[in-house]
């Protein structure tokens, strides 16, 4: 066997820390996209299983462009299928939030709200990514992830602002969601990345949490008083990395949602669809 | 001019029939009947593709059949949009959905058991629909026959991807081939009978082409179908389903076989399984939703008298 085919552009000792980071992102959108593809027919009203199409179209879009360009950095010709179908759960990187299923309506919304504002902060801080390819993926991405944290954001502030029961059920999502969002402040291992520019904002945690408070302020719901998450007090420091969705640390949650995922294209090694 | 001489010529110079226009009780009510049967259909039958978009065997499959079954949804809205132009609300509609007083289209009371059967739905399903729904771009009621010309254009993207579909199937694996084989065989008969009954039999067909919301009758558009699909099964390299199928040099058609009138019946009245899974999941949506729906407008209540 040959060793992998480098991208003339990179510079190789870059070359594990970016494929693992492209994984993180591309398996954050996926699995996510995943949840939300269960929902479609299932929504409160016609208008959401549309809208929730919608997202969940966009969000499988940014996986595969970061899937494929992971195919570039890895370079042994794995596609963006070879990614999606043909990993383990253990393989997966994304944070474990994303992995969590859909309970009720408020559930489905406040996870991904809690998604939604660190993706945009993510997108833009990538924008300025020394990355040429990540860079122009980042600028449309942030307009889409602009428009899903509209949406999102728009119905935690109905959803807390709404009916006594509504508020309720946003409060009691953000409770049994909010330890799951200590991944959302950071990646810590990401250093080179951050150092040679290609990640260039190692604040984007810090951003999250100034929209969740605003948002929450304004939907009247409370943030949970810290407890097993860091992000309640610090940015990142705290960390744990024993249990983060970034080092394939993953809930139970995760194996039903790829075996449903990849299933039918793992009964047929090497057909094509 | 008497309101009817002024409809009955309208309808004669096969003009458009406004929303503000008088028109006939009967008119009226057959229009909300047969619009709203048409929303019921496009909102159910997302239930069947919907089901495949987690099990979906590649990223391009997924997003195309996400978008898919999203489009299915906007043409729900509008057709639910042209229902309350006649004056009935989208609520009261799906309430008669939900309580089995209205129909959807029986071809949704299939399962759709492989993945193949995504493929045959947009091939066979949408292609009957397409066939019954171009002649709508016509109907003489206009915000029907507007709404219908947005439909078909993105039926007639989704037929041709189901048709994509089977034609990778069909040059895949021999499993998939069977796949393909399979779901051919399971949708044939019910997309022929997506037409309705045979003329002789069709209570609604003479009055509905005098008022020119139907243009052709269903043994016609049947044909149609029939003439236009075998073709493409060729192509496809299966075997159709039926042992009666041949050219007719004489008529300039295929000849084709006698459809299970009772299964078709059976469907239209909705007996069995699928049909009562198919309104529990549309109604467990829409119960499970009400708080949602609630709280949206509690909370536009509240802002609307603050502001």
């Amino acid at each position: 066997m040959t060793g992998p085919d480098l991208l003339p552009s990179l510079q190789p000792s870059l070359q594990p820390s970016l494929l693992t980071h492209l994984l993180r992102q591309g398996d954050r959108a996926l699995v996510l996209a995943q949840r939300l593809g269960q929902v479609i027919t299932h929504a409160p009203e016609l208008e959401e299983d549309m809208a929730i199409a919608n997202i969940s179209l966009d969000l499988i879009g940014q996986a595969r462009h970061l899937y494929t360009y992971a195919g570039e950095v890895e370079g042994l010709g794995h596609d963006e299928n070879h990614f999606a179908y043909w990993r383990s759960a253990e393989e997966f990187l994304n944070p474990q939030l994303v992995e969590q299923p859909n309970g009720d309506f408020a559930v489905t919304i406040v996870r991904q709200f809690f998604h939604d504002a660190y993706a945009l902060h993510y997108w833009e801080s990538m924008e300025a990514s020394s990355d040429a390819t990540l860079a122009a993926l980042a600028a449309r991405a942030r307009k889409e992830t602009a428009f899903h944290l509209r949406h999102s954001q728009g119905w935690v502030v109905r959803l807390g602002d709404g009916t006594d029961e509504s508020h309720r059920r946003a409060q009691l999502a953000i409770d049994s969601l909010w330890r799951f969002t200590s991944d959302l402040a950071s990646i810590p291992d990401e250093t080179e990345l951050h150092d040679s520019g290609v990640v260039p904002d190692s604040e984007v945690g810090e951003r999250w949490r100034d929209t969740v408070v605003a948002a929450l302020a304004d939907a009247t719901l409370d943030i949970p008083a810290s407890t097993s998450t860091s992000t309640g007090t610090s940015t990142g420091a705290g960390t744990d990395m024993a249990s983060s969705g970034w080092q394939g640390h993953h809930s139970s949650h995760l194996g039903p949602l790829l075996e449903e995922l990849q299933a039918l294209t793992r009964a047929h090694p090497g057909a094509e669809w | 001019m008497e309101a009817q001489d002024r409809f009955d010529a309208i309808i004669a110079a096969d003009e458009r029939i406004e929303a503000d226009d008088w028109m006939p009780d009967d008119y009226r009510s057959t229009l909300i009947r047969q619009v709203a049967q048409h929303a019921h259909s496009e909102i159910i039958g997302m239930q069947p593709e919907g089901e495949w978009i987690p099990r979906a065997p590649s990223l391009r499959r997924k997003a195309i059949l996400t978008a898919k079954v999203q489009d299915e949804a906007g043409h729900g809205l509008y057709l639910y949009g042209a229902t309350e132009t006649l004056g009935v609300e989208r609520a009261d509609l799906l309430d008669l959905l939900h309580s089995r007083k209205q129909k959807y289209s029986s071809i949704f009371n299939y399962p759709a058991l492989t993945w193949a059967d995504v493929g045959a739905i947009g091939w066979l399903v949408d292609g009957a629909a397409i066939t019954n729904q171009v002649p709508l771009c016509r109907c003489s009621y206009g915000p029907y026959g507007r709404a219908m010309v947005r439909v078909c254009k993105e039926e007639s993207f989704h037929q041709r991807q189901g048709f994509q579909i089977m034609l990778t199937l069909a040059e895949g694996t021999d499993e998939q081939k069977a796949m393909a084989q399979g779901a051919l065989d399971r949708w044939w008969w019910p997309s022929i009978m997506m037409f309705g009954p045979p003329d002789t039999e069709s209570v609604h067909n003479a009055r509905n082409m005098a008022w020119g919301i139907k243009r052709y009758t269903n043994d016609e558009l049947r044909q149609n179908f029939v003439d236009m699909t075998i073709p493409q099964a060729e192509l496809l390299g299966l075997t159709m389903p039926d042992p009666d199928l041949r050219w007719n040099e004489e008529r300039g058609h295929y000849d084709y076989g006698e459809p299970d009138w009772e299964e078709f019946m059976q469907m239209v009245r909705g007996e069995g399984e699928m049909p009562a899974q198919r309104i529990r999941v549309r109604k467990s949506a829409h119960d499970d939703g009400a708080w949602v729906r609630e709280a949206a407008e509690a909370y536009a209540q509240k802002h609307e008298a603050a502001a």
